[in-house]
């Protein structure tokens, strides 16, 4: 520690004003504060500060994220080995399983940071500020919203687009006003359609290997034409939507996963509630008010399969609640989850081409995020201004 | 005539249980030897005001030393006699300090007594003596308008800051002159005079007479008096409400009935680093030196006059200020820390639920003034609105100062808070936006603009 301590204050002149790598300063200094807390103190104001920082925050919320990344690694593995035939229990094969899911998604994820960091310290040196620690957060979650058939070079160029369009365009973190884990997959979205939507993109491996008449569809895709009957024909059932062992994107498909980090998030804070609670609440509200009509995609599937199915725990949890890009005020959650949770339905059920919709929701909302404050802040104001008048 | 105390219940807000408590028990300190005052106390004040005196000139008690060119009328007056021994300057020849030494007894200037029916003979004295500076305004937190006449008067008469002091253990000895001083204040305002209690305040607080007297519980920031004028009666665009401590009514009081500005304070001395913490009795603007004298634990330490959430720094041969009734030594935190971040060194008192110490509730802290991270861009949301428990968008109010956007400033109340009612968002930020700072920077462009 005394040695670190001592090779970061005899290399600190050399990326000071006046040093040889003064342009990389920066870059210095993200090593020097990720490894110690600045020797700071309190200069105006209070003179004692909460010991939370972003960096805690963030790696709060890379620890909430972990249960959902561990069961994916697994779980490409065993969408593989159940595809092909080999290890179709759970308990069948668990090395080759784990080792097949760590040579997809630990690629995936060297990639996503190396590019996403690469591209902020990059920024960082250009424009003079410090290296903000929202990538840590996002690094993680990209890989875990990718199908795990997408070739690296394309997690490459959806990291540095949301990087550089998504966050750095508007000044930073704490500036975008779009999800920056969502602008990626967006752009994958509309660039690349073919490796993000369809049946066959969701288990990893050589579909040549696969077993006669396998379909790589999720259980998503099987319930939108099929109804509830479509699910145990597709060999569907209720224990493997909770539990996660259907295909999916790398991090969304576990229930349990997602429901540890939920609760991680809000026991310690980090994570609105609020927003989980109201997405999840507009998310059935939509899903029941359908069966009420009847209409025909999703006929007969109740509303607490629909939260098990596809992204939608995943993303209520973990891109919703982003505080930088969600409502900011109380209230202003509680609209802006909801509304989340409506459109984010109405998309996946009347939506032809793809079923599934929170992303799109997500971005929508976003940009709506300002104009809900608004709304409240705006009433706070008339309040205010009335009682002046009394 | 007395009326039934009101309950307000404030859910939100921060208890910090810091180590460090003054024990009731009161140290026999040597007396000090010098007092200052200190311009910059007060918002408002010019850098270089209107001296009265120069340097080896003798006071009195109530001699005034100086006042603003904007208002020379009010005058900052000599807590004790003695010689002014050094007008202490700073950057630019600003005035930081009239530094007086003091003799062994106090003589007093004598003022006239003032009839309390004549509003005018009662200003005119306190103007003269000193004790107007006592007095605070709202909005703003300055000095009030001498011309002015304001819709309330509130005191609160309990703190919840942080190792803050009983005044149970403040008031002994001064109940007569905060009944008469009550009394004065009365006379001063064309509404009421409001007191801010709790169930367990003392009867002189619960039972004071011909005044409005409120019941707040809850955590802090429910003490503080900008909290109370928000529940009780809020501030609006154009009201003007005076704000004082106890302690200052106390004087107020005393001044009325003797003629005389006695400037006593019952300071409570607390922090982690103090080896024996109580209360002791002095004067305004003592020097610090004789309260800390072979008191302190270890060298590297941080003096604040006041509270950790409010006060001001202090150096060794300074001076406490013209509202300080505590001071807190806390240790100096300008060590690096190896992963700080991720693995804590020492337990640290934090509203988020990330560290291990949330699970002991009462648990106290010894703290540093580290501010355990860097300045951000603001990111977290919701964490200010958790420890103001008014009706307010702190998060926005800070935004729109920072924008220097007029409208949304007044429409979201910026006259409504000063810089301690939003002290603890400073204290709970992630990002350590440096948030009084930005709400002085706030009032002082609203008080110039408007």
């Amino acid at each position: 520690m005394r040695a670190l301590r001592t090779l970061l204050d005899q290399s600190k002149p050399h990326f000071s004003q006046g040093g040889k790598f003064e342009k990389l300063h920066y870059a210095y200094d993200a090593l020097e504060t990720f490894l110690f807390v600045p020797g700071q103190s309190c200069a105006d104001g209070t003179h004692i500060k909460d010991g939370i920082d972003l960096k805690r925050t963030m790696f709060t919320v890379v620890l909430a994220m972990l249960p959902c990344l561990l069961f994916g690694i697994w779980n490409v593995g065993h969408q593989h080995y159940a595809a092909t035939g080999e290890f179709t229990a759970f308990a069948a094969g668990f090395a080759e399983k784990a080792w097949m899911g760590i040579a997809i998604v630990a690629p995936m994820l060297i990639v996503a940071y190396a590019a996403g960091l690469g591209t902020e310290f990059i920024f960082a040196i250009l424009r003079g500020h410090p290296v903000n620690e929202g990538f840590l957060v996002t690094g993680m979650l990209i890989p875990l919203i990718m199908p795990p058939t997408v070739p690296l070079w394309m997690v490459t160029l959806a990291t540095i687009f949301a990087v550089v369009i998504g966050k750095e365009a508007f000044g930073g973190t704490g500036m975008n006003i779009l999800n920056v884990a969502l602008v990626s997959r967006v752009f994958l979205f509309f660039a690349y359609p073919a490796y993000m939507a369809g049946d066959n993109i969701w288990v990893a491996g050589d579909p040549a290997r696969f077993v006669d008449g396998y379909s790589g569809a999720t259980p998503l895709a099987v319930a939108y034409l099929g109804g509830m009957e479509a699910l145990p024909a597709g060999g569907y059932t209720l224990a493997d939507l909770f539990w996660g062992t259907i295909p999916g994107s790398i991090g969304e498909t576990s229930v349990v996963a997602v429901a540890i980090g939920a609760l991680i998030l809000i026991a310690t804070g980090i994570g609105s509630w609020r927003i989980m609670v109201s997405m999840l609440g507009g998310a059935v509200a939509m899903g029941v008010l359908f069966q009420a009509t009847g209409i025909q995609p999703f006929l007969g599937v109740p509303p607490h399969y629909h939260l098990m199915m596809g992204s939608v725990l995943f993303a209520a949890v973990y891109m919703a609640t982003d505080p930088v890009t969600a409502a900011q005020t109380e209230k202003g959650k509680v609209v802006y989850g909801l509304l989340i949770g409506v459109i984010g339905m109405l998309i996946r059920v009347t939506n032809p081409a793809y079923p599934e919709g929170w992303m799109l929701a997500i971005l929508l909302m976003n940009v709506f995020a300002p104009l809900i404050d608004h709304v409240f802040l705006t009433a706070n104001m008339r309040r205010r201004a009335r009682r002046a008048f009394k | 005539m007395n009326s039934e105390p009101a309950v307000y219940r404030l859910a939100r807000g921060l208890d910090l249980k810091l180590s460090g408590q003054a024990r009731p028990v009161r140290l026999d300190l040597s007396s000090a030897k010098s007092f200052a005052l200190k311009p910059g106390d007060v918002p408002g004040i010019e850098p270089i005001p209107r001296l009265f005196a120069s340097e080896g000139a003798r006071v009195l008690a109530g001699d005034p030393l100086f006042a603003s060119k904007a208002a020379p009328e009010v005058k900052f007056c000599s807590p004790v006699s003695g010689r002014l021994q050094e007008v202490r300057r700073g950057a630019k020849r600003a005035i930081a300090e009239v530094v007086i030494e003091a003799d062994p007894q106090v003589d007093f200037r004598i003022f006239p007594k003032p009839d309390l029916a004549a509003r005018d003979q009662v200003v005119e004295l306190l103007l003269e003596s000193g004790a107007w500076v006592l007095l605070r305004q709202r909005p703003f937190n300055a000095i009030p308008d001498s011309a002015a006449i304001p819709r309330d008067i509130f005191i609160s008469c309990f703190d919840t800051a942080p190792l803050a002091p009983d005044y149970a253990v403040l008031m002994e000895g001064k109940e007569e002159a905060f009944q008469m001083g009550l009394r004065v204040l009365r006379s001063l305002t064309s509404g009421d005079v409001h007191l801010g209690t709790v169930q367990t305040s003392v009867d002189l607080f619960r039972k004071a007479e011909g005044v409005k007297v409120h019941t707040f519980s809850g955590p802090h920031p429910a003490s503080l008096v900008g909290v109370q004028i928000h529940h009780v009666a809020p501030i609006s665009k154009g009201d003007i409400v005076w704000t004082v401590k106890p302690q200052d009514v106390a004087i107020i009081g005393n001044l009325a009935a003797t003629g005389q500005f006695d400037a006593r304070r019952t300071i409570a001395l607390t922090g982690a680093e103090l080896e024996r913490t109580g209360y002791c009795e002095t004067r305004l603007g003592t020097a610090i030196e004789p309260l800390v004298h072979q008191n302190l634990k270890q060298p590297r330490v941080r003096l604040i006059g006041g509270n950790v959430l409010t006060g001001q720094r202090i150096g060794a041969d300074g001076h406490l200020g013209l509202f300080d009734d505590q001071i807190t030594v806390i240790e100096e935190g300008d060590q690096p820390e190896f992963l700080g971040w991720l693995l804590p060194s020492y337990p640290r008192p934090s509203m988020s639920r990330t560290f291990l110490s949330f699970l002991s509730p009462d648990r106290e802290y010894r703290v540093n003034s580290n501010p355990h991270g860097e300045g951000r861009a603001f990111v977290m949301t919701g964490e200010y609105e958790r420890v103001v428990p008014m009706d307010l968008y702190p998060q926005q109010l800070v935004k729109s100062i920072l924008c220097r956007d007029f409208h949304q400033m007044e429409g979201l109340g910026i006259y409504e808070v000063v810089e301690e009612d939003m002290a603890l968002c400073e204290f709970v930020c992630t990002s350590k936006q440096p948030v009084q700072r930005i709400l002085r920077e706030g009032l002082d462009w609203m008080r110039a603009e408007a």
